[in-house]
């Protein structure tokens, strides 16, 4: 086994033990930190349900090596909000849309929005259509979770 | 932050708990304060109860779970379509370091087949695979890549045969099973069949095989027990029958099989069949170890059956007038290696081949066959999608043949409550068609100019298409199909309720699969027990009884009705002992805002003091009216309930490159009665996208019984630039009399209709038959040349 690495991750430095260097982030992310809230609908880079930010990059954590992220700044779903009652605007915006059916895209999509209104606080729908294209959802059709975007764009540049 | 190394943290039974606890505090969210239940009741669009745990990440699904020093569970599959196997040798890969067994057919403990239908699919194949993707051998290791590369080390000496792949050829081939190539033979014949109308149209169409592609992959925990049974989280759509068919395998006791929903990401019938069930139980029985398994994306295309492939042959009759005479059809459905539910899926085929319209005579011959291309069983509109696409093709070429509005067609022929369907079954309930495709049609066609905006143009972002180079075309279509289960099957539902504190918790099996249900169940006990704080526990086997299957748009009415039902009893006990109480009758007595009440107003006391303690409980069994079988000719009584739904779609399309782009998609629906609306609109829109992939871009491609395309890089799913957006012209409220507060389910009429609207659009842009979908680039293309030529 290689020597332990350690990831930094949502803000806190986790150690690696015993990982295969050929595991994926995703794999080390769910499997070795226990952080499932990234999820695995493909793990071939097809779907985004996996998605993180490495240095603020948005990134399919299925096809990065997980520990060529060392040394970065790792951030999932479970960084995004304000703790674990709060919820951040744009996960507030997709329970209140209902944005969310069976919500096996829903991290994924939670984390590309963040990254989305981040670099594009008001987002023209084909904005957010082609900045959400790589992310599958089957449940939706994705009315709702257009709407989720808008209203949290909307909500988010109403604030101070 | 939960980190740390999985295998230190808490055990799986506290993740599963996760959800229910999560689904609890939810609902408990406005406890302190009382609510009156009508704003979070029936009919109010209240969120999820998980949609928070959801969006935080926190949800548990069936791949999330883990256990103290648990196995990884992988699957070695047949790369041929037919074969014999001659041997195994299993020495190379018992030998491989980390590996904690390796499992054949002859390991299977009790009987070696399943089904839904009919029990002829082996867990593991036995001596024989009869389609690509078969299971052949199980391996668990420590390590998910070494249970992998084990699997691959296993040598399977196999002398291929001949596939049958001609779904047409099956019924005469040398049987390629026991139970012979036809799975089922389904004749209608309805009135007079030597009728014929002054106008006839004729065409053969074909659909072609979709998937399923939930996000979420099969995935499961099983954990043995001391008693030697077996405890299994797993995300499927009917625990009970799982329970059923895993016991019978693993030759246990059911009740020593102890299921329990895990979070399931997407379901639309593609978990209805058994997949990783018995061999996550073989395994961690034979290890004696928890194992885990999670199928990757090729894996699940493999894994799970697939809409089944079709082949329809239609001749339509019609006067003069455009009322329709007789309907001639065959269909053949390809059902593949093994039966699943194509029984089941070739009578609604064939139930609904004419459409939602009155039709005197009907000869209707429906095939479903088996063959080594892999299995096909439930998806999302059930043997309905395929024929709808067929008549309704033969409907606008019928318009054409005479002369007539295609919508207008469709309305005088439109089935209503007390006309006759081709089985000969008078509609007793509502069956609003003709005000369906009112409200459709009547929406204002929006103005949707052409645009420069290259992300609207055909082709997308991939800049291929000038605007001036496309053609726009509008498509309508109808469609309809039965609500539950058919054919005399006693289809039922069990809920328990208990009322303690002033606090609901409703049981029920019901598999949550991502349509709603937990929050149906909440606003229901809310409307029939004046209480707002509902708590959902888990569904599993163990202590409540059998809620049938997330499936045939039945689990708003059926567990909707058993959760309606348990919520009464109990009510009807607490306002009998109030009563009793206070020297009143019950009937002078309502439960609302927490409170029980006299309906004169002298009288109240706290739900919560008069339930403290053990509190009230009820468990029911609900079931819908009986339905009968079909006879020789296929007539009777065998359907329950039926509901329609209608789009018309706005296509442009480049006709030289064959892509398209969906403009609008307008669509009116036939629901009963709204119980949530934000619900419903994603049911709407969920299902229509479904639909329209079906339309454009998804198929499983086959070469020799060869899927040529397991992956969501070659199996293409509507994305965020094909959807657009979905304009509900109406939801037309007509409550159905026996279903709990007139309710239809509303699942599958959506992915019905919309295949064949978009495919009428692009008929309507480019001029071509289109007899097929899903309609690739080439199918526009190359007939243009050759219409050109
Ligand atoms: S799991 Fe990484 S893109 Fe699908
Ligand atoms: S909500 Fe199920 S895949 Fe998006």
């Amino acid at each position: 086994m290689p020597d332990p690495y350690s990831l930094r991750v949502n803000g806190v430095d986790c150690e690696v033990a015993d990982s295969d260097l050929a595991e994926s982030l995703l794999f080390v992310l769910r499997e070795r930190l226990g952080l499932t809230g990234t999820k695995n609908a493909c793990t071939e880079g097809e779907c985004s349900s996996c998605a993180v930010l490495i240095d603020g990059v948005l990134t399919c954590s299925c096809l990065v090596l997980a520990a060529t992220a060392a040394g970065q700044e790792i951030t999932t779903v479970e960084g995004l909000g304000d703790g674990r009652d709060e919820l951040s605007v744009v996960q507030e915006a997709f329970v209140h849309e209902g944005a969310v059916q069976c919500g096996f895209c829903t991290p994924g999509l939670i984390v590309a929005v963040h990254d989305l209104l981040e670099a594009n606080p008001e987002p023209s729908d084909g904005d957010v259509r082609e900045a959400l294209s790589g992310n599958l959802c089957r449940c939706t059709g994705y009315g709702r979770i257009l709407a989720a975007v808008h209203s949290a764009a909307a909500t988010k540049r109403s604030q101070p | 932050m939960t980190s740390g190394p999985v295998v230190t943290a808490e055990p799986v039974m506290t993740t599963a708990a996760a959800n229910t606890a999560a689904a609890g505090s939810a609902g408990a969210a406005g406890a302190d304060t009382i609510v009156d239940a009508g704003t979070r009741g029936v009919g109010a669009d209240v969120g999820r109860p998980d949609g928070v745990p959801k969006v935080q990440g926190r949800f548990a699904f069936s791949s999330d779970l883990w256990a103290d020093d648990f196995l990884w569970g992988h699957t070695l599959r047949s790369p041929h379509a037919s074969a014999n196997i001659r041997g195994i040798d299993i020495g190379p890969a018992l030998a491989t370091a980390g590996v904690h067994a390796v499992l054949l057919a002859d390991d299977v403990p009790g009987c070696i087949t399943y089904g839904l239908e009919h029990g002829d699919q082996p867990a593991l194949a036995n001596g024989q695979v009869r389609y690509v993707g078969e299971p052949v051998a199980l391996v668990a290791a420590d390590h998910p890549d070494v249970a992998r590369r084990a699997a691959e080390a296993i040598v399977v000496d196999y002398e291929v045969t001949d596939p049958l792949i001609d779904a047409e050829a099956a019924p005469d081939a040398a049987p390629i099973h026991p139970d012979g190539n036809v799975i089922r033979e389904l004749i209608i014949r309805h009135g007079d069949l030597d009728s014929s109308g002054e106008v006839t149209v004729e065409g053969i169409y074909e659909v072609g095989m979709q998937d399923q592609a939930f996000m979420g992959p099969e995935s499961g925990l099983a954990l043995p027990d001391e008693d030697g049974g077996v405890e299994l989280f797993v995300s499927t759509q009917w625990l009970h029958v799982d329970r059923e068919q895993v016991a019978a395998c693993l030759g246990i006791d059911e009740e020593k099989v102890r299921i329990t929903l895990a979070g399931v990401g997407g379901a639309f019938g593609a978990r209805e069949d058994l997949s990783l069930q018995v061999h996550l139980c073989m395994l961690a029985l034979h290890t004696g170890k928890p194992v885990k398994m999670v199928y990757s994306r090729d894996e699940s295309f493999y894994g799970h059956v697939h809409r089944h492939p079709a082949k329809m042959w239609y001749r339509h009759h019609a006067d003069r007038d455009g009322r329709l005479v007789k309907v001639e059809a065959r269909i053949v459905l390809d059902g593949g290696a093994y039966a699943s539910s194509s029984g089941a899926v070739i009578a609604n085929a064939s139930c609904f081949a004419a459409g939602p319209y009155k039709v005197p005579a009907a000869h209707i011959v429906g095939l479903a066959v088996r063959t080594n291309n892999p299995p096909c069983g439930a998806m999302r509109g059930f043997g309905a999608v395929q024929t709808c696409f067929a008549h309704e093709s033969q409907m606008d070429k019928l318009a054409a043949a005479l002369g007539m509005d295609p919508v207008e067609l469709r309305l005088i022929n439109a089935l209503d409550s007390g006309d006759r369907l081709i089985t000969g079954q008078v509609i007793t309930g509502t069956f609003p068609v003709a005000e369906v495709i009112r409200q459709c049609a009547g929406a204002p066609v929006p103005d949707i100019p052409p645009s420069d905006d290259r992300r609207d143009l055909p082709g997308g972002s991939g800049r291929t298409t000038n605007a001036a180079d496309t053609v726009r075309g509008t498509g309508f279509a109808v469609g309809f199909k039965n609500l539950m289960f058919s054919e005399g099957y006693d289809d039922y539902s069990s809920a328990a309720c208990r009322v303690a504190d002033g606090v609901a918790t409703v049981t029920c099996a019901c598999a949550e699969v991502g349509q709603g249900f937990v929050t149906l169940a909440q606003q229901i006990a809310r409307t029939e027990l004046g209480v707002d704080e509902v708590i959902l526990a888990p569904a599993q086997t163990a202590t409540i009884g059998s809620a049938g299957s997330s499936s045939a748009s039945r689990q708003t009415w059926m567990s909707g009705g058993a959760v309606q039902a348990a919520c009464r009893a109990v009510r009807v006990q607490i306002l009998a002992d109030v009563a009793a109480d206070w020297g009143v009758s019950p009937d002078g007595l309502v439960l609302r805002d927490g409170l029980v009440v006299s309906l004169d107003g002298q009288q109240e006391a706290l739900l919560a003091q008069i339930t403290a303690g053990t509190g009230y409980e009820a468990d029911v069994e609900y079931h819908h009216a009986p339905t009968e079988a079909l006879d020789e000719n296929g007539q009777g009584n065998a359907h329950v309930s039926f509901a329609c739904a209608a789009h018309r779609v706005v296509a442009d399309v480049d006709p030289d490159l064959g892509l398209v782009r969906i403009r609008d998609i307008t669509t009116a629906q036939d629901v009963g009665r709204i119980l949530n609306p934000t619900q419903a609109v994603g049911q709407i829109e969920g299902g229509t996208a479904q639909g329209v992939g079906l339309a454009l871009m998804e198929e499983i491609v086959l070469d020799n019984g060869i899927v040529r395309n397991a992956s969501f890089t070659d199996y293409v799913i509507p994305t965020t630039l094909d959807m657009p957006d979905v304009t509900i012209a109406a939801w037309v409220e007509e409550p159905e009399p026996n279903a709990p507060y007139g309710a239809k389910g509303i699942g599958e009429p959506p992915t019905i209709s919309s295949s064949a609207a978009v495919a009428a659009a692009v008929r309507a842009a480019t001029g071509l038959p289109l007899p097929r979908i899903p309609i690739r680039p080439a199918d526009i293309a190359l007939a243009r040349n050759e219409v050109q030529q």
